[in-house]
């Protein structure tokens, strides 16, 4: 298998460069055809590459993955070495992790790009310091997730909480995704026209009235589409988590109120507030192991975010598109 | 200084102005002077808008007739740079002064604007959005409200089957029509439509045009247009307009008739614009 895709990726590149070749050097030969075709095959040939790294890299988690997929998977904590056990602590912690760092950034997020599209521009020091915020939030959208991590350790884990949680895990995934949120609302808001904003202005509602009632609705998709890419970046992370939520053999999370041993249990931090399984963070630490009922969970895990990932991303595609005229 | 097109150019530009007073002057602007940032766009404009009556605002592209119509609700102050200087009464109240509640001006001072521009939900919402605002009508109040303001948008037949679909659906005139209605509905004193026609084909135009004859019967109308014909047909006073400065100002027959001003026949005519 790994073979046959290695011998046919040596085949496209070196199709690549001939065809550049071709394409750099058909017109010295005189042959304007020649080049134009070469250029042709170059451009198809990158299209190619890309889209076969993205099929092999599915190829491969289904192979290696889909067999291991069943329900103890999806009912079982991490199990010890020699014994068999599911990925149910991980699934779950990943899920209330990124979904607890999504409520954040969002709300940060929209906040934040609506006023940068709608005030910022009011007077010279809010423009200033709009262009501030702008600039630091593209640094920020480029940032090493692990920097991310390594900062909220510093931060939350050794001054404020004093010990891993699946809180200073939530943090960290929401600083990677606020940016995210941030850029698009931004973007998408201006794409509004300047008479929407001003016909509701018009009627006599307040500036905040109108983006609360009026843009923010014109412009729902593109902010919905915005957190959906930001949710999908984050779902995959392991570096901000190594240092913050670190990792559980057991399943912590749980609703407020639940029932353990018998008794019905109150408790509003939903049991993120000690270290916190996640995903990306099991797949990392089984993968490297030298345990074969390890490693196949790890492709199956594996599986499962990338099977996610593609899940938000056509929900994207659903919602960002053109809704129908009546 | 040579040629006779170089002496013209640069000969200075006076500005003979010809304005007549209205006998019953709902709005009326006093001296205005209007800046975007430091380019001033409007050189002491008096006008009066006549109590329910329509009042066309003509002239070239960039002559400030929009400027003008956008002093009179305040709507600029959205934009930090621009500011108006001068008076603007409405029933005798300067509405240019500081502390002026913009909220209830714009109330009183509907808009409606060259793009129709519905709000992205119902039909419904869309006429029943500003009403929400100042009013707390009950349900069969409210819906009643909405019937009447579409039926004198002249909407109401096409319409009110489906008052709970998106206003996006509905074609550009008919959407054009919504947009007065949803001004209508708050129940103005004035109301400023900027070209409010030009982007609708000459059949949605011609609803369009009878909806504002209709409409001054109670509302103060102003309108901006470059379309001179249709500011024949609709106006009752026709104010004409170039580079910032009100040049003539006179019932529309009298305008397009016999225009006082050399700059006012050359653009009826054609000569320029």
């Amino acid at each position: 298998m790994a073979a046959i895709a290695g011998i046919g990726v040596l085949i496209l590149i070196a199709l690549l460069v001939l065809s550049a070749l071709v394409a750099l050097f058909g017109g010295a030969f005189g042959s304007r055809k020649l080049a134009n075709l070469g250029f042709i095959v170059f451009c198809v040939g990158g299209a190619t590459l890309a889209i076969a790294s993205l099929a092999a890299i599915l190829a491969s988690l289904l192979a290696n993955g889909l067999g291991g997929i069943n329900l103890a998977v999806f009912t079982q904590d991490t199990p010890a070495v020699g014994s068999s056990g599911g990925l149910r602590n991980a699934i779950i912690g990943s899920i209330a992790m990124c979904l607890m760092g999504m409520i954040i950034a969002v709300v940060v997020g929209i906040l934040a790009g609506t006023w940068l599209a709608e005030y910022s521009g009011r007077s010279r020091w809010t423009a200033a310091y709009g262009s501030v915020v702008r600039f630091v939030n593209d640094v920020l959208l480029s940032a090493p997730s692990i920097l991310v991590g390594l900062f909220i350790y510093e931060v939350v884990v050794l001054y404020v909480v004093h010990h891993f949680s699946g809180f200073a895990g939530a943090i960290s995934l929401a600083l990677l995704a606020v940016p995210v949120v941030t850029r698009t609302t931004e973007d998408v808001l201006r794409l509004q026209s300047k008479q929407l904003r001003e016909s509701g202005v018009a009627l006599g509602a307040p500036l905040w009235i109108t983006i609360k009632d009026i843009l923010w609705k014109a412009a729902s998709g593109g902010m919905i589409t915005g957190a959906l890419l930001a949710f999908a970046r984050i779902s995959g992370e392991t570096a901000p988590l190594l240092f913050t939520s670190l990792g559980n053999q057991l399943s912590t999370v749980h609703l407020p109120i639940y029932r353990e041993g018998g008794r019905w249990l109150f408790d509003p931090s939903l049991g993120l507030n000690q270290p916190t399984a996640s995903l990306p963070k099991v797949i990392f630490d089984y993968a490297l192991s030298a345990y074969d009922d390890w490693r196949r969970l790890a492709w199956v895990g594996a599986l499962l975010i990338a099977i996610a990932v593609l899940g938000i991303n056509i929900l994207v595609r659903v919602l960002s598109a053109e809704p129908k005229r009546s | 200084m040579n040629g006779p097109m170089s002496s013209e150019t640069t000969a200075p530009d006076t500005f003979e102005s010809f304005t007549e007073a209205v006998p019953d002057a709902k709005l009326e602007a006093r001296g205005v002077d209007f800046f975007y940032g430091k380019s001033q766009a409007l050189y002491d404009v008096n006008i009066g808008f006549q109590r329910h009556a329509v009042t066309a605002l003509i002239g070239p592209s960039g002559c400030g007739k929009s400027t003008l119509l956008r002093a009179l609700n305040r709507i600029y102050a959205l934009y930090p740079g621009q500011r108006a200087a001068g008076e603007i009464l409405l029933d005798g109240e300067n509405t240019l002064e500081r502390g002026v509640d913009l909220g209830q001006l714009r109330a009183k001072v509907g808009m409606v604007f060259q793009q129709p521009t519905p709000f992205p939900m119902s039909i419904y919402d869309n006429v029943a959005f500003g009403v929400r605002l100042y009013e707390k009508l009950s349900k069969a109040d409210l819906d009643q409200r909405v019937e009447e303001s579409l039926r004198r948008a002249a909407l109401w037949t096409e319409v009110k089957d489906k008052l709970q679909l998106s206003g996006l659906g509905l074609s550009g005139g008919q959407q054009q029509r919504l947009c007065v209605a949803r001004g209508v509905a708050v129940r103005p004193e004035v109301l400023l439509l900027d070209e409010p026609a030009s982007a609708l084909d000459p059949i949605s135009t011609a609803k369009l045009e009878e909806t504002i004859v209709e409409l001054k019967s109670d509302i103060t109308i102003v309108i901006v247009t470059h379309n001179l014909q249709q500011a024949a047909r609709i106006s009752d006073n026709a104010a004409f307009m170039y580079l910032g400065r009100l040049i003539e100002f006179a019932k529309t027959d009298r305008l397009f008739d016999n225009p006082r001003a050399r700059r006012t026949a050359d653009y009826i005519t054609g000569r320029f614009g």
